[in-house]
């Protein structure tokens, strides 16, 4: 049904109400129509409600969240947060979670360096590097996501040497960056910091490096900041005093380093480099592979994706604003950062930030390479072992519904902040 | 003195000599296009080891591939037999070509109907694609397309898809009748077709209301929340019980009372008329037909499509479902009727902030409990309506855009013209909006394509599935990657290349703005 | 919106929507095609081949049963699940049953409201390492990296069995086992841990199956076997009675060679009883006589069915080891029929 026909207006207007008003009148008419529409939501709620009490009935099922509280009883390799097979299924579904949320931080992030410098590039006046930038945007804007994450976790398994490669007297790998980092295809395992007079530690337990730990490092680095702002804010009262900036780039540097430096020196800082013990590397930090080819492989695509938005901005960008640029004496790359770049952000934002959206949707990619997301702990295992569908997969939207909106709404703060400001 | 003899006197132009050897052809090219300034060296330099490597990486890789072995220990043994390190197994492509483009199920002596349909899909889109190349009436053809894909690919018997497409026609011939008809014929018509939807639509809500009480009463044993919801699901069936009747009447007088204008009882009436066409004649009039002049096609269920065929098949249909699909929500969302407005916006807002995965999911284990009880519904048909749903929220904020994009003036203009609603949307509107939308349209076709492959993830097998499963997982050809990842990132760069290529070419056409 | 329009409208769509039906049974004999549920392949137990035929293990009980039911071993269709979608597939109706390497665990089959009608392969979860680690015990397994197939009871009993012997590991779930074998080869992981079948079935397409071990550790029990919907007693019947069928043939030396001489009648009374020449057993169960002969007639016997899909001769190249029947020391035994 469509709508309905405009009726010749009235010629009475002091007519009291009749029915036909309720068609005919455009003051009734949508709210008849709007009736009309309740009542059709109504009757498909009835519809799709109806079967599913009657289908859980006949199978002997119910609608419960209990299980979030029971035991687990599965493993997840990387535990943001304390968690052992003995924890609930709650736990873990928190703990792919933080999963999903760290690989879609750190893909956005690198997507985003990718696709600018890939965007710029591409504009670029040498013609081999804009043809490779050219070819790089159309392989992977053209090819679906899952393939190149398969594709890329294949590159990564296979071109990467084994932790047994390292073994032995002749070995045929061996770590990187002066012995520090290894480079695997079981992941990066790089040096960790520790504290040696951890604030943490106690009797019982002697910690390495706690929350309280870091938080006075980062206290360190917030006092640092501040007075390396009012440095800056001297230096500039002082240029506009005198019209001379006095040099403050040591005074800068001493603020940076001497705080941070007195308390690590406190603290008693040394790194903990991984070494081949078992089967495996240990000790050090671990970025695993699964986070690695899924983390690559969400950023390069998108990095693709943003190169063209990217692209679109610059172009977007009026000639003029370039050339008078060039005639004030700015170098090409003084151009980009300072006149066209800030101006074709206000052009580029709005598609990153649905980019950024594709990325955490696609971060549910993770179980095609076993990286254990909330897709994968949530959607899956827990799945499978509770057998309660409808719950978990209702969970699991609820969750990238969440997190979707949170990040538009994120981002379109930013972006408000960004446009131009008309008077 | 004037008499000096010159000892030489140049009487004609010397011929222009070529520019140094730096400032011309290959030479300048390079240095303006490759190695201006160190920065560009550097970068070309980069460039050039770049491909250096991956081509001595992948060109021997390629060069070496076998063609011709049964399994991949076979392909081994003939590469290390030629002695060579590195070789690609390009056999499994011609071992399991057919599994990787129809599936493994899809009856071998049919591809070509497939085939065929894909074809003749290049010619059906043609004219709505290159609208100012191709004449209008090879529209014709677009609109027989759907008959002819459906039959060349499920088979069956060819007098269904004609017998729907006849009683499409004959619902069109039928709205004209009534459209046509004299006032007093159509106010009869209005009359007895406003009784019938009426008592239909009382009848159904009804049912409603019943089912409402049900599910009331099934809810309320769990704790607080339960009982909230038990409450809720009585108030509502309260109101169905309250209001069932004054809606039928309702209904059925809305119609009566339009007879006049005619619009509400020609839809009402074709719409009548294509149910019962459909539900009750179809079956019978199209066996009763294949029984006097049997014309068909092995019928193959839709489960048993699989491969890239199944990524193309699941691309087009649901591109294509969910344009109206898409309009509709976009208009939706332009109300200004709250109700309606707020339905779309939650609808849209919701499938696009989620994952398509978890659609596939809840397609695959939990639409079969919001169905009624024994009906069977394929699962390619629940994934087509997931998919649907998801690409119509995407298409629809395309078209929101082109709606928004046109002017205020365009709106007023229907408007004064003394258009109601449908006929400004339908002449005045839809066609400006949507000739803006095509590019971002086309855009979200290319992406939903790409995203057919996720399937693969609930069991069916699509291209990728195919791998993943019976082929990776055969005792022939196991573990093998490269090969036939690339074989499927290249059938996919194919098309949506094209398609992206096609894209660009219209938004050119389309860009009237000379910059 | 009542079931009179839905079905109008599932008609336009093309698609046969089931009548409601008493019994699964009804429902298969009406559609004339039995759906089975299925892996999307495991080499031996099932898979399809090049020519898209399912083969295997898991598949011949498939077939048997359409044999029994529909008197036609190629009346099934064979639905592929994965390890998320098999058991609402089979809640929902869309397989009448599902053979699927699936373990038989008091929660699926109390809570999840499942039928198991018996055990067609006893398994166990085992772990393979490379030869070149020296690893002989499971136990030795401390901090290794461990691949496991998801979507099954697996990773329960990984967890239970490091957790028991107070040992760490490093889980990578991994979601085909094409995939796991994978990273298995290239040393993204020390162990692989699936079923036992399936690790010799895998080891077996190797490039030097010699170069890796499977520990003798076995750290679960596991089952496996068809299941059906609760409640519909009939049809599992059915389902039970054809598996134990194949294993009676076994035990009482009927083979797909003798089959029919021995279907004329012999000697033994359960052999009569189990062919249909003697007593009724078919009606009792709503078939007809010859049930029983026509799913043997398949693929043979249990034995046979072994042997030509996973036994020694293949290159699956399991050992009968708990499979073979009780009288030869294995834990395969068919109630008697009679």
């Amino acid at each position: 049904m469509t709508t309905l026909a405009d009726a010749p207006v009235s010629n009475t207007p002091k007519e009291s109400f009749r029915l036909a008003m309720l068609l005919n009148d455009t003051r009734y008419r949508s709210l008849t129509f709007q009736f009309i529409a309740l009542v059709a939501i109504i009757a498909f709620m009835a519809f799709v409600g109806g079967n599913l009490v009657r289908n859980l009935a006949e199978a002997g099922l119910n609608i419960s969240y209990a299980f979030l509280g029971e035991p687990a009883g599965y493993d997840i390799n990387q535990r943001p947060i304390e968690y052992d097979s003995q924890s609930s299924h709650g736990r873990a579904a928190v703990v792919g979670l933080l999963n999903t949320l760290i690989v879609a931080f750190l893909a956005c992030m690198t997507a985003t360096v990718i696709g600018v410098v890939a965007g710029v590039l591409r504009l670029s006046n040498n013609w081999l590097v804009s043809k490779v930038m050219s070819f790089y945007v159309e392989i992977f804007r053209n090819v679906p996501v899952l393939i190149w994450i398969l594709i890329i976790f294949s590159i990564m398994i296979n071109a990467l040497p084994g932790p047994r490669d390292f073994r032995g007297d002749n070995p045929t790998a061996s770590m990187s960056f002066f012995d520090t980092v290894a480079f695997t295809n079981r992941g990066v395992f790089g040096p960790a910091p520790q504290f040696t007079n951890s604030f943490g530690a106690t009797a019982d337990v002697p910690a390495t490096s706690t929350g309280l730990d870091w938080l006075i490092v980062i206290a360190a680095l917030m006092l640092s900041f501040f007075v390396a702002r009012a440095i800056r804010a001297w230096a500039t009262k002082t240029q506009e005093a005198t019209g001379v900036r006095p040099a403050t780039w040591h005074m800068l540097l001493a603020t940076w380093v001497i705080p941070v430096g007195i308390v690590l020196t406190f603290l008693g800082l040394t790194w903990e480099i991984p070494a081949l013990r078992g089967f495996n590397f240990q000790g050090g930090m671990q970025i695993r592979g699964s986070l690695i080819a899924l983390w690559f492989a969400l950023a390069i695509y998108t990095g693709a994706f943003i190169a063209e938005n990217v692209r679109a901005g610059i172009m977007a960008v009026s000639k003029g604003q370039t050339e008078a640029a060039g005639a004030l004496g700015l170098r090409p790359n003084l151009i980009m950062s300072l006149v066209v770049l800030p101006q074709a952000l206000r052009v580029i934002i709005p598609p990153l930030i649905s980019q950024y959206l594709n990325i955490t949707k696609n971060s549910s990619l993770a179980i095609a390479v076993g990286y254990m997301d909330v897709t994968g702990t949530l959607g899956g295992i827990t799945l499978l072992q509770t057998g309660r569908a409808i719950e978990t997969i209702l969970l699991l939207m609820l969750f990238y519904l969440t997190i979707s909106l949170l990040i538009s709404a994120v981002m379109n703060v930013f972006n408000n902040s960004m446009k131009l400001k008309e008077r | 003195m004037s008499d000096t003899e010159l000892a030489f006197v140049r009487s004609e132009e010397i011929p222009p000599a070529p520019p140094p050897a730096s400032e011309a052809g290959a030479v300048k090219w390079m240095r303006e296009n490759l190695f201006a300034g160190w920065f560009n060296t550097l970068l070309t330099i980069l460039a050039i080891y770049i491909i250096g490597r991956f081509v001595v990486f992948a060109f021997p890789w390629f060069w070496n591939g076998v063609w011709d072995a049964g399994s991949i220990k076979e392909c081994r043994d003939i590469l290390s037999a030629a002695g060579k390190t590195t070789g690609a197994c390009f056999a499994v492509l011609v071992d399991r070509w057919d599994h990787l483009l129809f599936g493994f199920k899809y009856p071998a002596e049919g591809y070509w109907r497939p085939t065929l349909a894909f074809i003749m899909l290049i010619f059906a889109a043609a004219p709505a694609l290159f609208a100012q190349y191709v004449p209008r009436k090879f529209l014709i053809f677009t609109g027989l397309y759907p008959f002819i894909a459906f039959w060349l690919v499920w088979g069956g018997s060819l007098w269904v898809p004609l017998c729907i497409l006849a009683a499409i026609l004959a619902t069109a011939y039928i709205f004209r009748v009534v459209e046509n008809l004299d006032v007093g014929a159509r106010g009869v018509l209005a009359g007895i077709v406003g009784a019938a939807a009426g008592l239909g639509l009382a009848f159904l809500l009804f049912q409603g209301a019943t089912e409402l009480w049900f599910i009331s009463n099934s809810v309320g044993a769990g704790g607080a929340l339960g009982t909230l919801a038990s409450l809720l699901f009585k108030a509502a069936s309260i109101f169905m019980f309250v209001f069932f009747i004054p809606m039928g009447i309702f209904v059925g007088y809305a119609i009566y009372n339009d007879a006049e204008d005619g619009g509400l009882v020609t839809v009402v009436t074709a719409l009548f008329a294509i149910y019962v066409m459909l539900a009750y004649l179809l079956s019978p009039v199209s066996g009763a037909l294949n029984a006097i002049i049997p014309i068909e096609l092995q019928a193959v269920p839709s489960r048993d499509m699989g491969g890239y065929m199944l990524c193309l098949i699941l691309g087009t249909v649901c591109v294509s479902l969910s344009i109206p699909l898409g309009i509709v929500l976009a208009l939706g969302r332009q109300s200004n009727m709250p109700l309606i407005k707020g339905v779309c916006v939650v609808f849209i807002e919701f499938v696009r902030g989620v994952p398509l995965i978890t659609l596939l999911f809840v397609a695959n284990v939990m639409l079969a409990y919001f169905m009624p009880p024994q009906s069977n519904f394929d699962l390619i048909l629940r994934v087509i309506i997931m998919i649907t749903m998801f690409s119509a929220a995407y298409i629809a904020e395309v078209i929101r855009g082109g709606l928004a994009a046109l002017p205020k003036g365009q709106y007023e203009a229907a408007d004064s013209l003394g258009l109601n609603y449908t006929q400004s949307i339908r002449l005045i509107i839809l066609p400006q909006a949507l000739k803006i939308s095509i590019p971002g349209i086309v855009n979200v076709a290319v992406g939903l394509f790409k995203d057919t492959t996720l399937v693969s993830v609930i069991s069916m097998f699509d291209i990728v599935g195919m791998i993943r499963g019976p082929i990776q997982q055969s005792t022939d050809w196991i573990s093998i990657y490269w090969e036939v990842y690339l074989f499927a990132a290249m059938v996919f760069f194919v098309v949506c290349y094209s398609i992206s290529q096609y894209s660009q070419w219209l938004e050119r056409q389309l860009a009237t703005d000379h910059k | 919106m009542k079931k009179s329009v839905f079905l109008g409208a599932l008609t336009v769509a093309g698609i046969a929507a089931g009548a409601a039906a008493a019994g699964t049974l009804d429902d298969v004999k009406a559609r004339g095609k039995l759906n089975c549920g299925v892996t999307t392949g495991v080499p031996g137990f099932a898979e399809p081949d090049a020519n898209g035929v399912w083969q295997g293990f898991d598949v011949a009980v498939c077939r048997a049963v359409a044999a029994a039911v529909l008197s036609d071993p190629e009346a099934v269709e064979f639905v592929p699940t994965t390890g998320k979608t098999r058991f609402t597939a089979l809640a929902s109706g869309e397989i009448d049953m599902l053979a699927r390497n699936t373990t038989w665990t008091f929660s699926r089959d109390v809570d999840l409201k499942f039928e198991f009608t018996g055990v067609n392969y006893y398994d166990g979860q085992g772990f393979m390492v490379p030869k070149e680690l020296g690893v002989t015990s499971a136990k030795e397994l401390d901090g290794a990296t461990v691949c496991i197939q998801t979507g099954t009871t697996t990773e329960l009993n990984l967890a239970d069995f490091f957790r028991a012997n107070n040992i760490s590991y490093e889980p990578v779930p991994i979601e085909t086992g094409a995939e796991a074998v994978q990273q298995y080869n290239a040393g993204a992981c020390d162990v692989y841990t699936t079923d036992a079948s399936a690790l010799a079935a895998q080891r077996a397409n190797f490039e030097d199956p010699s170069a890796h071990v499977i520990l003798p550790e076995i750290v679960s029990k596991e089952p496996l076997g068809p299941l059906v919907r609760h409640g519909d007693n009939e049809w599992a019947d059915i389902v039970r009675w054809t598996l134990n069928a194949l294993v009676t043939a076994e035990e009482l030396g009927v083979t797909s060679v003798n089959l029919a001489e021995l279907g004329g009648g012999s000697d033994n009374p359960e052999v009569n009883r189990l062919l249909g020449t003697e007593g009724d057993l078919g009606a009792m169960l709503g078939l007809d006589k010859e049930w029983a002969k026509r799913a043997i007639g398949v693929a043979g016997n249990y034995g046979e069915v072994f042997e030509k899909n996973i036994g020694e001769s293949t290159p699956i190249g399991l050992a009968r080891g708990l499979n073979a029947q009780w009288t030869d020391g294995g834990l395969i035994y068919s109630p008697p029929f009679r």
